[in-house]
């Protein structure tokens, strides 16, 4: 058990074991609190074609609980909660690789296994007609739209 | 034979105490080119789209919400924003208002902006967390963001969407009668002097010129006259990045 896990654990959370669309997978803290989202903030990353991170911004790093140097190069699924239905981002794939934007509500996971919702923005970068990756960018979504997700999500699984 | 003059434009949202900075700029650029250019100031975005859509315009201070239409569609290159210049919002209401927070506005109130494109998207994206949006609000759209201020004082709107640096340059004695809820963080959206396809071969030249500003008595000057501390180079990629994200937030 890493430290990460270990600090989860003892502060009444739960491992995870999460299975990843690339075949790869790993244990995740998952504690059951939540970081509010902070007002004015727009969370932005960009990753390349394949969805690894490369670049952050400020409030990503703040919101996340990771380093930029720990974010740069790690695929973006580094967020993903495993209360989030795997449904949710073959819809996200699907549509960002078919040349479209995709809007939906994500609950993220941090570092220290807490989470944090957003409502997130995915579009394809082009350039001269060539994908170079993805910008992504989150807002402060409404307790409404929260409440509404969390009683939808776990139906999709 | 004389070239026609090339057209210089600014986004209409300039702070009117800059009007004049504006043609001290235009002044100053004209004798550093050694060429002709119009400072043409049209009084709201929709004219100055149309102009823009018209091939009217060869040089413009653009506000980030027409960057996509210039750089994609009409050729133009970023060339330079003004140095630790970012476009910020603030939501403000009257002191007196009842709400603490975003999430304590309600639906169904009167909200007052200006036209200004990027600084009312993002003021109503601050909203969302209050499940407020443009079907249950009734917006008052100002001239100018003193107005704004006087539609919260007076109580014609409950709520005012303000570019920062505006709500920050009103009168004190306004100021301490109204409250932000919020401000922005976002520092990646900001205004940008573009230049376009009829004017390229003056871009390296006019690049220099304008990072050279501080360091010289009448480029400081310029530089005062429009409240600006310098100018600094955009990349290419940078501005692209700033299309996509104001890509991400639209509509």
């Amino acid at each position: 058990m890493n430290s990460q896990n270990l600090e989860a654990a003892q502060s009444g959370g739960r491992t995870f074991t999460l299975h990843f669309f690339d075949g790869s997978s790993r244990d995740v803290p998952v504690v059951d609190v939540e970081e509010p989202y902070p007002d004015g903030r727009l969370i932005v990353s960009r990753t390349d074609p394949d969805g690894i991170i490369t670049h952050v911004n400020q409030s990503f790093v703040d919101m996340s609980g990771y380093s930029e140097a720990e974010l740069l190069g790690t695929p973006h699924h580094i967020l993903r909660h495993p209360d989030m239905p795997p449904a949710a981002f073959k819809g996200l794939w699907d549509a960002i690789k078919a040349g479209n934007r995709w809007q939906g509500y994500v609950k993220n996971l941090r570092k220290d296994g807490r989470f944090y919702w957003v409502y997130a923005t995915v579009i394809p970068n082009l350039r001269r007609g060539k994908l170079i990756g993805y910008t992504s960018v989150r807002r402060k979504p409404s307790r409404l739209r929260i409440e509404e997700c969390e009683a939808l999500y776990p139906t999709l699984f | 034979m004389k070239h026609k003059p090339f057209q210089f434009t600014v986004s209409p949202d300039f702070a009117p105490t800059s009007l004049a900075g504006w043609h001290i700029f235009n002044t100053w650029l004209q004798r550093s080119l050694d060429t002709r250019i119009h400072l043409d100031i049209y009084q709201d975005f929709a004219s100055q789209r149309q102009a823009i859509r018209n091939d009217a315009i060869d040089l413009i201070f653009a506000n980030p919400y027409d960057a996509s239409m210039l750089v994609r569609e009409k050729g133009f290159h970023c060339l330079a924003r003004p140095g630790g210049c970012s476009d910020e919002v603030v939501i403000a209401v009257r002191g007196d208002h009842p709400a603490s927070t975003v999430e304590e506005l309600e639906a169904g109130m009167r909200l007052a902006s200006t036209d200004d494109p990027d600084v009312h998207m993002m003021g109503m994206i601050m909203l969302e967390p209050a499940n407020i949006n443009a079907d249950n609000i009734e917006r008052r759209t100002c001239s100018s963001y003193v107005l704004v201020a006087k539609e919260l004082l007076s109580v014609q709107s409950e709520v005012g969407l303000f570019l920062a640096e505006a709500f920050y340059g009103l009168s004190k004695i306004t100021r301490r009668q109204l409250r932000p809820l919020v401000q922005s963080q976002i520092q990646v959206v900001h205004h940008a002097l573009m230049i376009g396809p009829r004017m390229q071969h003056l871009t390296e030249t006019l690049l220099q010129r304008l990072q050279e500003m501080p360091q010289t008595s009448r480029g400081q000057g310029v530089l005062d006259s429009l409240g600006y501390k310098s100018w600094e180079a955009v990349e290419e990629e940078d501005v692209e990045f700033m299309i996509d994200l104001m890509d991400t937030l639209v509509g």
